[in-house]
């Protein structure tokens, strides 16, 4: 045994349970046992503790998880601690949070079986320079997310770098109050996504060489649905060009390769200042949810969307797959920088939008644009064509205010 | 009782069971161990086996069986229930019973070398302890020893490499996973809280074979003052089938098998909540039961389907 500080050595392990109250520095070091030990310290730690996981290779094989509240799991550097599940033969995910107050910091994981670093349920939780991996590089047998917040409020993901998810780099879900910044996601499906989820800031992010780099979707059928203010801005958004490799059935396995910015329905979401290059499908999509779905409470068109003040390089030569034959075969190629599929709710097609709920898009003069009309396709498949106006789109939407986290504050 | 007598034969003799008698007067289960800030090392500081190598229980604890039972790699399955002396849990419908404090849930984990004869040679895994503070439930796994004399608590959980002969005379190994603290509370949660899953009437509602003969589970926690509230008429409980009986209703067992093998992760307030696939007993059926449900975020969960349930398609049984 080598815990270095507080001594949970065999014989004092129970001892502890019935001790609390002072903050104790917990400190795991390599060695044939680290498996056991990182299990029992996160099991054994009280509030205010301080987990530290030593430089070097841990080779697991049990998943990790952490129950207990206001606890900092720290390693020493997201390439000097190094969590390998590669013989991983039990947990669903190489970590789980599913407490509050947590900060996660300065360790790698590697290869896990399913997703990387999950929380559930946790407030306040911290994801800071993290690197998640699957080091086989794109493959369907990788776990779905890296980074994983689900169902949780004030998450802060920063400086993290995750590869090789088969679904999402970094994804929060069900969530409240939201920072992904500083962030690089490459080599994933999808590299950000954000899915039904209430207030989200997204910025000075990289997300390249994934199938698509960063993804606002709402879907129906889930407890918390009907995302909204949501902000992705001064994000490298490039070279996403890595094919789809998600498994059958798993909604990111609709988005082509090279897609840039896709936002699915979801209400009030302002995507700006990002530059965009390199991306074969196109760099910024608009769109409905696709599939027919039972659930009265969900709304599956986008409601208020504001484009503005991007940058776009080359892109939209290589529309992927079925979507980007889809859109290719209305826009044709090279697709626009930006495309709508133009879907609207059949009542306001015969009516208006009001004006909270359009589509806005500000864009410098030689920005190109594709309102693809595909409800006209549905109703009037003799005589419809694409609407490339972009400036019949000007307009603006007022900015959410920007998310503000506990842990930013000190707290 | 089937599963005493059955442990005593298959220590095979009447020392044994002379034995078993001798201890079996004296002995009762610590209160004050189940009540103890810190869990006892060894199970046997509880007091509730005279036998724990025969899984034969002290007075006080009540052997129980669901009528459909978790999977759990296919393993025997030895479970009890202790209620302090004068006190009783009390009958909820739809949920696990409302236990005092001081009460205690114990369940064993065993594989037989030979599943055709799965009471002969039994090797005891894991017993699972669930013990109700002030607080809220503690749970806690205790591996058995090689000599199977006694088992020790287990905080970091443990792999076990099993091997055992199925009932087609096929030999079967794999790894049996013990699980952790944490690990028990991934399963036994409802709201964040840690709450037992097997005590629920409509599980219980069936005959039992007692060692002084068959009666039905809930009647019997009532007589023996285990029970206080059931509804005087048992027959109108919702009852859940033996999955296997396939003299019961299809749909009935299906929903059985979801419930107790999925729903306690799979429900409102469970820990796969997020999915918004939900399989309690009682869901109705829609979309949330997985009728033309998408996978959504399932990852290779979703087994390449484009659907949970699809009515009316049929998949190939390989």
């Amino acid at each position: 045994m080598r815990f270095v500080k507080e001594s949970l050595a065999a014989t004092a392990i129970l001892s502890c349970l019935t001790f609390a109250s002072y903050a104790a520095d917990h400190r795991v070091m390599p060695g044939p046992n680290a498996n056991e030990e990182l299990i029992e310290v996160l099991i054994l730690a009280e509030p205010g503790d301080t987990v530290t996981i030593a430089a070097g290779r841990y080779d697991l094989v049990d998943g990790l998880s952490l129950d207990v509240d206001e606890v900092t799991v720290r390693g020493e550097g997201a390439n000097r601690t190094v969590l390998s599940f590669k013989g991983q033969a039990g947990a669903g995910e190489g970590l789980l949070v599913t407490s509050d107050r947590v900060v996660l910091e300065d360790f790698a994981v590697e290869d896990t079986k399913g997703d990387g670093v999950k929380s559930k349920g946790s407030d306040q939780i911290t994801f800071r320079n993290l690197r998640v991996e699957w080091t086989g590089g794109p493959k369907p047998e990788n776990g779905a997310y890296g980074v994983y917040p689900v169902s949780s409020s004030n998450v802060l993901i920063e400086g993290v770098t995750v590869r090789g998810a088969s679904d999402a780099g970094i994804y929060v879900g069900q969530s409240e109050d939201i920072i992904v910044r500083n962030s690089v996601a490459e080599y994933n499906v999808a590299g950000i996504e954000i899915e039904n989820s209430y207030r989200a800031d997204v910025y000075g992010n990289t997300a390249r060489h994934n199938t698509g780099g960063i993804l606002i979707f709402d879907l129906p059928n889930l407890p918390v649905q009907g995302g909204h203010d949501i902000r992705v801005f001064d994000n490298d958004v490039m070279d996403n060009d890595t094919p789809n490799f998600a498994p059958e059935g798993n909604i990111v396995g609709i988005v082509p390769k090279g897609m840039g910015v896709m936002v699915m329905a979801n209400r009030n979401v302002h995507v700006f200042g990002n530059r965009f290059d390199r991306n074969g499908t196109t760099h910024v999509l608009i769109a409905a949810y696709p599939n027919d779905y039972e659930d009265d409470a969900y709304m599956f068109v986008p409601r208020g969307v504001y484009v503005h003040g991007n940058t776009y390089g080359e892109g939209g030569g290589e529309p992927d797959g079925e979507v980007g034959k889809i859109i290719s075969d209305v826009s044709g190629t090279p697709v626009p920088d930006i495309v709508w599929d133009g879907v609207t709710r059949i009542p306001e097609y015969f009516s208006w939008v009001s004006a909270a709920d359009r589509i806005y898009i500000d864009e410098a003069d030689d920005t190109t644009f594709a309102n693809l009309k595909m409800i006209s396709q549905m109703l009037l498949p003799w005589g419809w064509w694409p609407d490339k106006d972009i400036a019949g789109y000007k307009g603006s939407l007022p900015e959410p205010e920007p998310v503000t986290l506990p842990q930013d504050k000190g707290v | 009782m089937r599963q005493l007598s059955l442990a005593v034969e298959r220590l095979g003799g009447a020392a044994v069971a002379l034995l078993l008698y001798c201890c079996a007067a004296a002995a009762a289960p610590s209160d004050t161990a189940i009540m103890a800030d810190k869990p006892p090392k060894l199970l046997s500081e509880f007091g509730f086996f005279s036998d724990a190598r025969a899984q034969v229980p002290t007075e006080g604890v009540v052997p129980f069986e669901p009528h459909t039972a978790l999977f759990s790699d296919g393993a025997l399955k030895f479970r009890f229930v202790y209620v302090p002396e004068g006190e009783a849990a009390r009958y909820v419908a739809d949920e696990a019973f409302v236990f005092p404090v001081g009460s205690a849930l114990i369940k064993s984990f065993a594989f037989p070398a030979d599943f055709r004869t799965p009471y002969e040679k039994v090797r005891l895994i894991e017993t699972r302890v669930m013990l109700l503070h002030e607080d809220g439930w503690q749970s806690w796994a205790y591996l058995w020893n090689e000599e199977q004399s006694d088992a020790e608590i287990k905080i970091a959980g443990a792999k076990v490499d099993v091997a055992t002969i199925d009932e087609s005379g096929e030999p079967v190994s794999f790894t049996y996973s013990v699980p952790n603290k944490n690990q028990c509370k991934g399963c036994h949660q409802l709201a964040g809280e840690i709450v037992p899953l097997g005590p629920k009437a409509r599980n219980l509602n069936f005959e039992f074979q007692y060692d002084d003969g068959p009666a039905n589970q809930l009647e019997r926690w009532r007589e023996a003052g285990l029970l206080e509230g059931l509804p005087e008429d048992i027959a109108a409980i919702d009852a859940v089938p033996d999955w296997r009986d396939e003299s019961a209703d299809l749909n009935a067992r299906a929903r059985a098998w979801l419930d107790v093998n999925c729903a306690h992760c799979h429900r409102r307030e469970g820990p796969a909540s997020n999915s918004g696939l939900y399989l309690t007993w009682g869901e109705a059926i829609g979309p949330a039961l997985g009728v033309h449900k998408r996978p959504v975020a399932a990852g290779r969960g979703s087994g390449g389907r484009l659907f949970d349930i699809a009515p009316g398609s049929r998949m190939a049984l390989s």
